[in-house]
């Protein structure tokens, strides 16, 4: 079935504009913009990780001239800002992937509780594998 | 200046007369505040004993029509839900339904969603279509094959997730949480067979990608659709779907 | 033409988009596609009130199910006053159309097997009420407008609302209408009309009907000069919450539940519906028929034994004994009403109910094919009276009913379009006296000395008490008394919002209007009526007595706006009339 046509042109609807702050409205606004603007600091950190290995690929020098730079204060600040979005980035995608994928065993539905704790249990694995390697 | 007495309370109500108005404007009227009144109540009082003029939908008043959903104090809700003493002392604003064209008052025009409808195409697809001949006992269903779906068959077309939908207020043309919910809804149902043809519907630009997860949908939903879970769950369908089109040959699809 | 006095010209319009109205629809468009067939109601097609309905559906299925014993348990139901003939068709035709929505997506709640589970319901020997969980309606209601999208060739009148018939030298030619967003009034001719309005529950205070439940096709037909048949027939739900009217559905007392007075005793078991047992017994104690309970009801209350709320007396539906798993699984949004309304765990605690108005058993007086006296006027569902449930109906009847009668209604109503010939032109005239009528007289913007809400509570009062669960004749006198005067003072009312645009107040005297008249009919049948069968109670006339009142009573209207009315044979096939047996 078709809807019939909308409204004539002398009575007008009152259409109203979104403001550019509209995210400023709510809470669960502003926390989405923050957590779409983490992929930038994701991003930041994968440059810096290829920066390190590459430095460590080509001498000690350049290891250690890499070393120095990241300790200038302003590196070590968009570091700890990072590590805040990617944290932020990580426990809010977390947060949302039971809702984004259902996982059926025959009929039961797996809770979105497992899915959770099977990710962070994924994170503490690999991030206590890391510190194995580094620390060796 | 107290916004109530002990028993009555506040409520702002966003007005509008296409006629005479060129943008709403607030009119404050005191309603009775018993403990079983719903903000429709309040609504209904006004017009009744105060102001006739007041225009809203409503019907059931058991939030299952979907009529009677407004902003209340900046939040999309169904007014037959909401309780007014959980506002208490007040004021409480009520207006219009956010990213909609207000027509009047407290009523939006939603013929943009009735458009959108059917393009997903909401109903059983068979194979054998073109046949006019029925089984004569039902599809077989099991409860655990009902289950799957049951939750995106709940939607009451309300429209609250568009109204909380940041993406549908700046970019009108995505198809919005609802109508991908019922597509959903009818891909899932074991006994349809016409996601083939509802995937270039909802894979389009203006379909599933332009959602960006912001996840108000089913913060608001009042039935717990979830309509954010379908429209995820269908990025990955259509992803899948694109990428299974691009390496497998024709014949093998 | 869309701009001018007529707007469109149709073979076939139904008016009303809920369950009967949709299916008609559907039916026409998959059987006479090339008929042109539009659809125009006051509300978006979901908003319907079908959209409510809760318990489920019945249509026989079960092996040890038989289409006989669904008919008389629908005949005794009735009360024998129910038309076996149609009975019959609409026993067979059940299963079949509720099979068809299985086919069109209806969820259906199912068995482990994967075939379609049944349930008890009141008054019903066997098992066989189809359900979606308790929201059969919604279900229903959407798989059906979901399905009515696949003919986009069906136009859709949306959120219009008719005001008038077009009637010529006893045909019906069309309608008019007012567009609520654009406030353009205009003609739309068809050379069928269906009628598929629901009910007018709103004609009382406590009702379990929504908003939108004025009896506006019932109105129509019967000021075109079409009879209502069987109008003092009005049920009420034994279990509907005491302040909102909501309804809580059957089929908590189809699973278990138990109703308990103030001190906690199972007290249908005074009222000669058998003996309690712990687990439901079909056609026994909470499984008896609707009229009966809400009957018990009052006893009890007469007998001081129900509780006090500040909403009026009330007995409690008991469900504590189902458990949690139960309750969840069947019965949830029982559960997501009770805690959000009455703020009350139905796991827990006793939920306070009482009767309320629910459903017409009266209506547009039609044949099996739903068609009206009226050359070109069908009607289906609520609104129609063919009749299959007499002076009660069953509960899960009704959703069966809408679909039986509707696809019935859809092919009469496309049958007789294929060979009637286009509206005259004398019907232009009558939809420009029509729109001049509505433009001076209601949106005059004449002040008025009286309200519409004052008018309509009045009316609502008066129902109560003179077309209650119990009824006497000077009660009835005294209420149409006042509807009279009611009446007078409608004309006096002024309608303050001169918008064009959803005017919801013009909209509201229109509904007061329709209202008030099939009040006086409910009323004048009532009167006419002098015994006791089904929903009917005289406390004057308290036996049945089929001698003198096993007929129809037929309202017509006269010229001058009084009513007459007129006896209509009941149709009896294979149940002779015999004692209603509950319990036992």
């Amino acid at each position: 079935m078709s809807p019939s046509g909308g409204t004539p042109t002398d009575l007008r609807p009152y259409r109203p504009r979104i403001s550019t702050w509209w995210w400023t409205r709510k809470r669960s606004y502003i926390v989405f913009v923050l957590r779409e603007l983490s992929s930038v600091f994701i991003a930041w950190f994968v440059v810096f990780l290829v920066l390190l290995v590459y430095a460590i690929g080509q001498s000690e020098a350049a290891y250690r001239n890499f070393l120095d730079w990241a300790s200038a204060p302003w590196v070590i600040a968009l570091n700890v800002l990072s590590l805040v979005f990617v944290l932020l980035h990580t426990v809010t995608w977390f947060a949302l992937t039971p809702q984004a994928m259902e996982v059926r065993i025959d009929d039961w539905k797996v809770p979105g509780f497992h899915i959770l704790a099977g990710q962070y249990t994924g994170l503490v694995v690999v991030s206590l594998f890391v510190l194995w390697l580094v620390t060796l | 200046m107290t916004s109530s007495t002990a028993d009555t309370i506040r409520l702002r109500v966003s007005r509008y007369r296409p006629e005479t108005d060129s943008a709403p404007h607030f009119d404050e009227y005191d309603v009775p505040l018993r403990k079983e009144w719903t903000v429709l109540d309040g609504l209904n009082h006004v017009k009744n004993e105060i102001d006739t003029t007041l225009s809203f939908r409503w019907s059931c008043r058991m939030g299952i029509c979907g009529s009677c959903g407004m902003t209340v104090d900046g939040e999309p809700k169904l007014t037959c839900g909401t309780f007014l003493s959980d506002y208490a002392p007040g004021p409480v604003t009520v207006e219009p339904l956010a990213n909609f064209p207000v027509a009047r008052d407290l009523v939006v025009d939603i013929t943009d969603f009735l458009q959108k409808l059917p393009r997903v195409s909401p109903w059983i697809i068979r194979p054998d279509e073109h046949r006019d001949v029925e089984p004569e006992v039902e599809y077989l269903q099991t409860p655990g094959q009902l289950d799957v779906y049951r939750q995106f068959s709940m939607c009451i077309n309300c429209m609250l997730c568009y109204s909380a939908c940041p993406v549908y207020g700046l970019d009108p043309e995505f198809i919005g949480p609802a109508a991908i919910a019922l597509a959903e809804r009818y891909d899932l149902d074991s006994r349809d067979h016409g996601t083939s043809q509802r995937i270039d519907v909802l894979g389009a630009h203006d379909g599933v990608w332009a959602c960006t997860f912001v996840g108000e949908c089913t913060k608001v939903c009042p039935k717990h659709v979830d309509p954010a879970s379908a429209i995820q769950r269908y990025k990955l369908k259509t992803a899948l779907h694109t990428v299974k089109a691009f390496l497998l040959p024709r014949g093998a699809r | 033409m869309s701009d001018g006095v007529v707007r469109a010209a149709h073979d076939v319009l139904i008016v009303g988009g809920g369950a009967a109205g949709l299916r008609a629809a559907i039916a026409i468009a998959e059987t006479e596609p090339r008929l042109d067939v539009a659809l125009i109601s006051k509300v978006y097609p979901m908003r319907s009130h079908t959209v409510s309905a809760e318990g489920g559906a019945a249509g026989v299925i079960a092996a040890d199910d038989s289409l006989d014993q669904h008919c008389y348990d629908t005949v005794s139901g009735s009360d024998w006053l129910g038309d076996q003939d149609a009975i019959e068709a609409f026993v067979r035709e059940a299963p079949e159309e509720l099979l068809q929505l299985e086919h069109w997506g209806c969820p259906w709640s199912r068995r482990p097997d994967g075939r379609v589970a049944v349930r008890a319901f009141g008054g019903m020997k066997n098992m066989r009420t189809w359900f979606a969980a308790d929201k059969t309606g919604f279900h229903m209601l959407h798989a059906l407008f979901q399905t009515s999208l696949k003919y986009p060739e069906v136009r859709r009148y949306d959120e219009e609302f008719v005001t008038t018939l077009l009637v010529d030298d006893g045909r019906v030619h069309g309608v008019v209408a007012i567009g609520l967003m654009s406030g353009r009034i205009q003609a739309i001719t068809a050379k069928s009309v269906i009628l598929c309005t629901g009910g007018c529950g709103k004609a009382f205070p406590f009702t379990t009907n929504a908003n939108i439940n004025t009896g506006d096709g019932m109105a129509l037909a019967y000021r075109a000069g079409a009879p209502l048949k069987d109008m003092e027939f009005v049920q009420y739900h034994p279990t509907g919450l005491p302040f909102t009217g909501i309804l809580i559905t059957e089929a908590a007392r189809a699973e278990g539940g138990w109703l308990l007075n103030k001190d906690g005793y199972r007290y249908l078991q005074d009222y000669d519906l058998g003996t309690p047992t712990p687990t439901p017994k079909l056609r026994s104690m909470e499984l008896g028929p609707r009229d009966r309970l809400s009957q018990a009801f009052v006893h009890e209350m007469e007998k001081g034994r129900t509780g006090q709320t500040p909403y009026g007396e009330v007995t409690y539906l008991d469900l504590r004994h189902l458990g949690e798993k139960l309750i969840d699984t069947k019965l949830p949004f029982v559960r997501e009403l009770c805690l959000k309304y009455e703020r009350i765990d139905p796991v827990r605690e006793l939920i306070p109910v009482r009767p309320v108005v629910h459903y017409m058993m009266g209506g547009v007086s039609t044949d099996l094919d739903g068609a009206t006296p009226m050359l070109g006027l069908y009607a289906a569902g609520e609104t129609a009276c063919v009749s299959i449930n007499g002076a009660n109906r069953l509960g899960s009847n009704s959703l069966p009913e809408c679909l039986v009668f509707g696809a019935r209604a859809g092919r009469a109503a496309a049958e007789h379009a294929t060979a009637a010939s286009g509206p005259p032109p004398a019907v232009e005239a009558q939809a420009v006296d029509e729109i001049r009528r509505l433009e001076h007289d209601l949106l005059g913007g004449g002040t008025g000395t009286e309200s519409i809400a004052g008018i309509r509570e009045e009316m609502q009062t008066t129902m109560e008490g003179a077309a209650g669960i119990f009824r006497t004749g000077p009660e009835m006198e005294k209420g149409a008394e006042t509807l009279t005067e009611l009446q007078e003072r409608v004309g006096k009312v002024g309608i303050a919002d001169t918008s064009r645009s959803f005017n919801t107040e013009l909209l509201a005297a229109l509904e007061l209007a329709n209202m008030l008249d099939l009040s006086e009919c409910i009323l004048a049948a009532g009167r006419q009526r002098e015994e006791s069968r089904g929903a009917h109670q005289r406390t004057d006339f308290p036996a049945r007595d089929d001698e003198r009142f096993l007929t129809h009573l037929l309202v017509h209207r006269n010229p001058d706006g009084t009513s007459r009315i007129e006896r209509h044979p009941v149709s009896i096939t294979r149940w002779p009339p015999g004692e209603r047996v509950y319990g036992r």
